[in-house]
């Protein structure tokens, strides 16, 4: 049997693939959510004599950002238990950010019942309510697959694919990577669409 | 060891497969070389069919108020052979060289993502039959491949054709879905690519003693990376307002036509050099080789390219000087597109200086090439014409702009491709291609091409519109309509050789040796064809052309010196048993159904197969990911765990 270092993957900015390709990824998803805010800044006054975004519950909206900068927190913990070769606390952790992503979810949802019930404001009512529904949509598509990858990763440390001597820490810092990325682009998306003014939009 | 093997085939969920054999191979293979070849298969299938419609358009268009095809037939064709042409023939075709070659280039085993790699692969290919089965559900797409939104609510065709709500919709959402699923399959191939070249390059490769096309599958990596979402976005949109009353374009409802085209040619651009580039790199390979000399100012070729790669995201509007942007930016974006001709103009000289008083070898490659610099350079001082303001206005939505981006994409990325075709042929599949008969082709091609596409220029300066399906006699323009069908199925005639050729050479081909140019770099030292694993031991690089600097030594006159004399081949440890091969698997394949499967979901506005797609491609990304490995990975080695 030959060395088994000789088949350790050496890479000319050692950086593991997997990080360097995650990097180029979001480098990526940067344009396309650039795209639809951008899309969006410009629709923000095309009401059609629809509701506008006076309907946004700011208050609201606040607890669910807090609850997914949350998230981003007990993300850094489960990788820092990973590191330390605690399996339990990594479980612990994952669950726990995997859950608030779901509550985070859960609220949204919620808040989109209310805009179509209570205020009338469907995806069809104009370019402004198109355009909002259509960019939180894709944003939380990406917390939904984030949830799930989370899921997969918890299922994985019972099987041995993540295990206490480190084997899967890049997966889970690859996905620590994604969550952090759409928790910061939920910042964005919370300034721009929610926090500033209209008026100064327009 | 076994211990370890048992304890992967145990925590993985599925069994992988483990066979390279037959046609289970083919489809669950990650190999970059088969990749590659199918790539290619795939990608001339569909140039075919885009030739075809071609074929058809010209036939209608070769006599005034012909019958070939009415209105909406003939406009669901150009529609076809445009979106089929860039999205599903040339961009493909790329990739087939990026795949096959980008590896060997900078003298690494496989690519970065292996599995990605395969699942780019067949996310197209789905991509592809999924555009083609409109036919199913009231006719392709019939707007062009620039589709204008909201053009699908412009009312009764002036024809007489006015189409069911329900199925202009439809053609429009199989424009948008089937682009966003190519879109998806160059998305994962620049991530791909971009890793692979950062990460794996062989000891000694620095970014400078890289090939050209090894960089050009960079920078063209970056372009897509950038690109994409942005089309990505705008076809969501397009998806949104055809399909489930989005108001992205509609005027009534506050929208803005014009979003369309600020986000289509904000991709649009950076897509024409994402299509020009791999030919670029690849004449940047030919020309040193075929005239034995090195390329002329490499540092300015590459660097060139790059500068069109950033220059290229600041030029859209150049497409949109009618739509009433304003003197301002109107002479804004005029600058910027002559600027943009200033790179590419560096390149056509470096190149004319890599052949200046060379020893040249007219072989089908270099035919190719040559062809290209020609054809090329015709095209891009047309294009210099566009980025003239009052000019671009005469010229605009006349043939003039047709046979411009024909000279562009025909004249340079087809004769690129052809160029490489033949040039790697040879290292490919261990065979010759047939001398006389690529002659042949490339003789027919070059008149057929220029007879084809050359009048249009004349045709548009007289002003006959693109995109219309007849013209009446008595305009001046039946001549050149004539000569130009003809031309057209000259060009037919041509790649019909062509794939004569190939097939036929393949398997009947005399045996080629390993270097049968006398090459510059290194994929010319490993075997023809190579092996799996590409090279017994990983090739040290110390020099920009290495493999001509093992053969030749540096003294004045040139004494070839026996390849593989190196180091690296004294060692001779090549123990192919131990290298680590990426495994095959079934789950890049089903992922890449899923994709279709909900989109037709969308067509037939069913949820069940929305979900069902989704489900799908979730089942097969949870698979993947749990995929167990059959040869140990590097850290599960280091601390084997005992039963
Ligand atoms: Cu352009």
């Amino acid at each position: 049997m030959a060395t088994e270092t000789a088949h350790a993957p050496q890479t000319n900015f050692n950086v593991s693939n997997e990080k360097m390709g995650m990097w180029a990824f979001l480098g990526s998803e940067l344009l396309f959510f650039g795209a639809f805010i951008t899309v969006y800044l410009v629709y923000v006054p095309r009401t059609a004599d629809g509701p506008g975004p006076e309907v946004f519950d700011i208050p609201f909206t606040s607890v669910s950002t807090f609850i997914l900068l949350m998230s981003s927190l007990a993300m850094v913990l489960a990788l820092a238990g990973m590191q330390d070769g605690d399996l339990r606390r990594f479980r612990t952790w994952t669950l726990a950010t995997a859950l608030m992503g779901l509550v985070f979810l859960g609220g949204q949802l919620y808040e989109f019942t209310l805009f179509v019930q209570q205020d009338g404001l469907g995806l069809t009512t104009s370019a402004f309510s198109t355009s909002f529904y259509v960019l939180t949509s894709f944003h939380k598509v990406h917390v939904a697959v984030g949830v799930l990858m989370l899921g997969t990763l918890w299922f994985m440390s019972f099987t041995g694919r993540i295990r206490a001597d480190g084997q899967g820490t890049n997966a889970v810092e690859n996905v620590g990577l994604y969550w952090h990325f759409v928790d910061i682009i939920w910042i964005i998306i919370f300034t721009v669409v929610y926090l500033i003014p209209v008026d100064l939009v327009t | 060891m076994s211990a370890v093997d048992d304890q992967q085939r145990r925590t993985g969920l599925f069994q992988r497969p483990s066979s390279t054999a037959g046609i289970k191979g083919w489809l669950t293979t990650t190999d970059h070389k088969r990749i590659g070849i199918m790539y290619f298969v795939a990608a001339m299938i569909f140039f075919m069919a885009a030739g075809i419609e071609a074929l058809l358009l010209r036939l209608q268009l070769a006599t005034p108020e012909a019958q070939v095809l009415d209105s909406d037939v003939y406009s669901q064709m150009f529609t076809m052979h445009g979106v089929t042409m860039i999205f599903f023939a040339v961009m493909p075709l790329s990739a087939a060289f990026f795949n096959y070659l980008l590896p060997l280039l900078i003298g690494a085993r496989d690519v970065a993502f292996p599995r990605l790699n395969a699942l780019s692969l067949w996310v197209f290919v789905s991509g592809g039959i999924f555009l083609y089965s409109a036919v199913f559900f009231g006719g392709y797409p019939d707007t062009s491949w620039v589709n204008y939104a909201p053009i699908q609510e412009v009312g009764a065709d002036p024809a007489g054709y006015t189409l069911e709500g329900g199925v202009q919709s439809n053609r429009m959402l199989f424009y948008s879905l089937s682009i966003q699923i190519a879109g998806i399959a160059s998305l994962a191939s620049a991530v791909n690519f971009i890793t692979t070249t950062l990460n794996m390059r062989a000891p000694g490769m620095t970014f400078m003693r890289m090939p050209v096309f090894a960089w050009m599958t960079l920078v063209v990596s970056f372009l897509m990376l950038f690109a994409m979402p942005i089309i990505g976005v705008a076809l969501w949109q397009l998806m949104f307002d055809a399909g489930y009353g989005g108001n992205f374009f509609r005027p009534g409802a506050g929208g803005e036509p014009i979003l369309w085209q600020h986000l289509f040619w904000l991709f649009g651009h950076p897509e024409v050099y994402i299509l020009i580039l791999p030919a670029f790199g690849i004449v940047s390979e030919i020309l040193p080789t075929f005239s034995r000399k090195p390329l002329f100012g490499y540092a300015a070729v590459v660097f060139s390219g790059v500068a069109i790669g950033f220059l290229g995201f600041g030029v859209w509007a150049h497409h949109m000087f009618t739509s009433g942007l304003g003197p301002v930016a109107n002479a804004a974006f005029g600058l910027t597109t002559m600027f943009i001709a200033v790179p590419t103009g560096i390149k056509i000289f470096n190149w004319l200086g890599t052949i200046w008083f060379g020893s040249l070898r007219y072989r089908v490659p270099m035919l190719f090439s040559i062809g290209l610099v020609a054809m090329f350079t015709i095209g891009g001082l047309s294009g210099v014409t566009h980025a003239i303001v009052p000019h671009n206005a005469q010229q605009h939505e006349t043939y003039y702009v047709v046979a411009h981006f024909h000279y562009v994409l025909f004249g340079g990325s087809v004769f690129g491709l052809f160029a490489g075709t033949y040039y790697w042929f040879p290292k490919v599949f261990g065979r010759m291609y047939n001398e006389r008969l690529g002659q042949a082709h490339f003789w027919i091609q070059l008149i057929g091409f220029n007879l084809a596409f050359g009048p249009q220029h004349i045709l548009g300066l007289e002003g006959m519109p693109r995109r219309y399906y007849t013209y009446p006699p008595g305009m001046g323009w039946d001549l050149w309509n004539l000569v130009s069908t003809i031309g057209g199925f000259l060009i037919a005639l041509a790649v019909l050789l062509f794939v004569i050729n190939l097939v036929w050479s393949a398997r009947k081909g005399p045996e080629a040796p390993s270097d049968p140019w006398d090459a510059r770099t290194v994929e010319w030292l490993t075997s023809s064809p190579p092996p799996q694993h590409n090279w017994d031991v990983v090739p040290t690089i110390s020099a920009r052309d290495e493999l001509w600097h093992r053969k030749y030594t540096d003294e004045e006159i040139p004494r070839p010196v026996p390849a593989g004399a190196s180091s690296d081949h004294e060692q001779g440890e090549a123990d192919s048993e131990h290298i680590h091969l990426p495994d095959p698997s079934w789950w890049p394949l089903v992922l890449a159904i899923g994709l279709p499967v909900a989109s037709w979901g969308v067509v037939m506005d069913s949820w069940p197969v929305i979900g069902g797609g989704i489900a799908l491609m979730l089942f097969a990304g949870v698979a993947w990911g749990n995929e167990p490995v059959t040869e140990p990975e590097p850290d599960d080695v280091a601390e084997p765990v005992e039963p």
